[in-house]
């Protein structure tokens, strides 16, 4: 209990002192992971939709290896990250091993099985709603793709911020390819990581309340967006 | 000018789902004038028919020939579902969206919806949400959708069934329009006084099958199968 508080009065003072290593820390964080938040976004969403409009041969395997992927460890994508991207490796000559890039190439392949496979899943309902009224308008897949997007953005959102929540929360697979480099590659979760070893507890609460205030602060945003777009009842 | 649609030529069209045939065989022409009705109790066939026309629902044994490319086709069509689909748009949107989807610029796909709209008596909620709608109004709705296309060719599937009064006689007032300005329609419903008000001829169907297709006024008078005639009666049909 002592300790919980002795966190949350460190972790006041660092943020009303603007801590600059905290500051650089947070701000590294929330790049990566809402960078790689966008690109699996922009990835998974289409993909979730294309999915459901789309009947092929091997459609359930693909969807059923999907949600697999879903439960993928962290750690096994750093790995398989790491050996890409090392010097010896067939991407090795890029240079982009212990950079931001590398944890964000990680957070990517984390995220984008859950961002697919929630946004297939809200997806489906929406196009089982739509599906008569759409083949009867001649839309083409393209533009059926499109509406499905546009009209089941909210639940879509929700998708996205799913991915978020599970990116910055994430330490293995970014202490493996981004090596928590000071200055460099730290962010929240290596930091508290690193924190808790060497035994600096408050330091740690101070970082992880940090982090939970993060993602409330986040969800609370978007939620607010979105809530003031017309007709939000729907 | 331009190739009519119809007719339409259906041959030995069957539909089976679930195991067992829902419709069929069925073979007819649709020719190109006028308003029919599909007459017959619930589960008789008549949204499958209607969908099966419209060519979204594909039919298991037989073909459907029109006057024009089947690509085409689709094309100068328009359908209103029994329930109606409701796009989660403002009402305005919903109407004008088959005509963003044929590439109309916004402004205008707007305009023409505005005028869609009050002609189904939407003026007063184009900006709310179609979701919120009362269930006569998400007709209208549909109904506007669909006129908008200008369709040669325009199925209803019981467009009426949860309007009042008011709105149904309007609703009819405009299909009679459309009809004289050259529209194909067919129109399914219970209601026996639509049937008397609109309809050309009528269709009755019964387990799948058209029983018969007859003039309005002899229908009535005198139809020609005895499912028909019990129907007429109000009977419960086996
Ligand atoms: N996908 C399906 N699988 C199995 N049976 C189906 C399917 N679709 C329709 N049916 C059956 O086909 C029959 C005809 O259905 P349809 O909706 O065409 O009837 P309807 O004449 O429009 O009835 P209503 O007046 O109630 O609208 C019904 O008995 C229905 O249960
Ligand atoms: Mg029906």
């Amino acid at each position: 209990m002592e300790k919980i508080w002795e966190g949350l009065t460190q972790a006041a003072m660092l943020i009303v002192g603007f801590d600059p290593d905290l500051m650089e820390i947070t701000l590294l964080s929330l790049r990566v992971t809402i960078t790689a938040t966008l690109i699996a976004s922009a990835i998974g969403l289409p993909l979730g939709a294309w999915l459901v409009v789309n009947r092929f041969r091997f459609r359930r395997v693909v969807i059923a290896i999907i949600n697999a992927l879903m439960g993928l460890p962290p750690v096994v994508v750093g790995l398989f990250v790491y050996v890409l991207l090392s010097r010896s490796g067939p991407f090795g000559v890029l240079g982009l091993l212990f950079t931001p890039t590398a944890m964000i190439i990680a957070q990517v392949i984390i995220i984008t099985p859950i961002i697919v496979s929630i946004s297939h899943q809200a997806i489906r309902e929406l196009w089982a709603d739509y599906h008569d009224l759409l083949i009867s308008l001649n839309a083409t897949r393209r533009q059926r793709i499109a509406t499905l997007i546009v009209d089941g953005r909210r639940a879509l959102l929700t998708a996205s911020l799913a991915g978020f929540g599970r990116a910055i929360g994430e330490v293995g697979a970014i202490m493996i390819v981004g090596g928590n480099i000071d200055h460099a590659t730290r962010v929240l979760t290596t930091a508290i990581a690193l924190e808790t070893g060497k035994g600096e507890f408050g330091m740690a609460l101070a970082l992880g309340f940090i982090l939970i205030g993060l993602a409330i602060i986040v969800n609370l945003g978007v939620h607010m967006l979105s809530r003031t777009e017309r007709g939000s009842r729907w | 000018m331009v190739t009519p649609l119809l007719p339409l030529k259906m041959e030995a069209v069957s539909v089976r789902r679930g195991g067992k045939t829902i419709l069929g065989p069925i073979t007819l022409q649709l020719a190109d004038e006028g308003i029919s009705i599909l007459l017959g109790p619930n589960g008789s066939g008549k949204t499958t028919l209607l969908k099966t026309m419209h060519g979204v629902e594909r039919p298991n044994t037989g073909t459907l020939h029109w006057n024009v490319a089947a690509e085409d086709a689709r094309l100068r069509q328009a359908f209103v579902f029994q329930s109606p689909t409701i796009l989660r748009r403002s009402v305005l949107d919903n109407i004008s969206y088959p005509l963003t989807l044929r590439g109309v610029k916004r402004a205008e796909a707007r305009a023409r919806a505005e005028a869609f709209a009050a002609r189904v008596g939407l003026s007063k909620v184009l900006d709310q949400h179609g979701m919120v709608l009362s269930g006569g109004e998400k007709q209208k709705l549909a109904l506007a959708r669909a006129l908008i296309l200008e369709p040669d060719l325009l199925f209803l599937d019981e467009p009426c069934a949860n309007l009042d009064g008011r709105a149904t006689r309007d609703i009819e007032e405009i299909l009679l329009a459309v009809r004289s300005e050259g529209t194909r329609i067919v129109i399914s419903t219970h209601d026996l006084g639509q049937a008397r008000r609109l309809g050309d001829d009528i269709w009755f169907l019964h387990a799948g099958q058209i029983k018969e297709t007859t003039p309005k006024d002899q229908f009535f008078s005198e139809p020609h199968s005895e499912t028909a005639r019990s129907y007429l009666r109000g009977d419960l049909l086996p």
